[in-house]
């Protein structure tokens, strides 16, 4: 396969980049109707950047939680962000503030696009389809914030349909034989198994204890 | 400090370092042989949760509405062997019609 560049990734999340936008619209637009201004959802986005965990924490303070329960919530949700890093560290090279910076740009989305398959990431890919969409989440929700009452609900255009079909056209060319299809159908499991009982983001982080079946030989 | 920026800063700083901890301590280094065969089947593990949570997932419940539609449709397209800009669209416009009509 020739070399993934940069412009690869950003042209590979593009139609992402618009459900993405939506969705930055959506959070701008609740997070000011529970009392949050104009000003900290933006810069939430802008150094959070993690969609499901700033729904979670907005919703947790406007249905009148606490502080504490609001961030951890949100917090729960990016614990996959853990090991998600640790997957990604071998190919983010530079120097330690590079890879910080590098680091943030990891979402579900950006890290799906750039895995090739038994492990190995693209940088130029992660980087090029994460900086699309930090701008695209950051833009979206900057025109929530400031001028978005009145735009419609994401879901009534079947944006919300965007992030399951983006997962499943990029998790089947990485079911390469057995152990990768057990590993998908026991995090899927789990998921499902947990959503009803468990916190939000426990059920995900949970499922992704099911790549310690690659202990077994 | 309000309990809105309490919020923002906590669960931004927590979320930076959260990221950040594996790139910055184990960055530009081959991981260990047995965390590497863990970490293979990663993207599968945790895709396979996405999917599913994204389909059926709804706050902290599970729901069968429109999206199984157009994840259904995605699907097929998936294995007419799609671009993933179609099967992304083709989910998308299909959902929504599914709202629209049903």
């Amino acid at each position: 396969m020739a070399e993934r560049t940069f412009r690869d990734g950003a042209r590979a999340v593009g139609p992402l980049a618009v459900a993405v936008a939506g969705f930055g619209i959506s959070f701008g637009v609740i997070a000011r109707a529970v009392g949050f201004g104009w000003l900290a959802p933006i810069v939430m986005s802008a150094t959070t950047f993690a969609g499901s965990a700033q729904f979670a924490s907005v919703s947790v303070l406007g249905d009148g939680g606490t502080v504490a329960a609001a961030v951890a919530a949100a917090l729960l949700l990016n614990a996959r962000y853990a090991p998600i890093g640790i997957s990604v560290a071998p190919y983010l090279t530079g120097s330690l503030w590079s890879r910080f910076v590098h680091a943030q740009l990891v979402v579900d989305e950006s890290w799906a696009i750039a895995a090739e398959g038994e492990g190995r990431f693209s940088r130029s890919m992660l980087l090029g389809a994460g900086v699309v969409l930090y701008v695209s989440w950051v833009a979206g929700t900057t025109v929530g914030a400031i001028v978005g009452q009145g735009i419609g609900d994401p879901a009534a255009f079947g944006l919300d349909a965007a992030f399951a079909a983006l997962f499943l056209g990029l998790l089947v060319p990485l079911l390469r034989d057995r152990r990768h299809v057990a590993a998908a159908a026991l995090g899927a499991g789990i998921a499902l198994a947990l959503t009803p009982i468990a916190p939000a983001g426990v059920p995900i982080i949970a499922a992704s204890a099911a790549c310690l079946l690659g202990l077994k030989r | 400090m309000s309990q809105t920026w309490l919020v923002v800063t906590l669960v931004g700083a927590g979320t930076v370092a959260i990221k950040a901890i594996g790139p910055v301590l184990l960055g530009g280094r081959p991981l260990p042989e047995s965390l590497s065969r863990v970490i293979e089947l990663l993207a599968p593990a945790l895709l396979g949760a996405l999917v599913a949570w994204q389909t059926f997932g709804n706050g902290e419940a599970l729901a069968i509405d429109e999206r199984v539609i157009g994840v259904a449709v995605a699907a097929v397209a998936i294995w007419r062997k799609a671009p993933l800009l179609v099967v992304v669209i083709v989910a998308t416009v299909t959902t929504a019609l599914a709202r629209a009509i049903l």
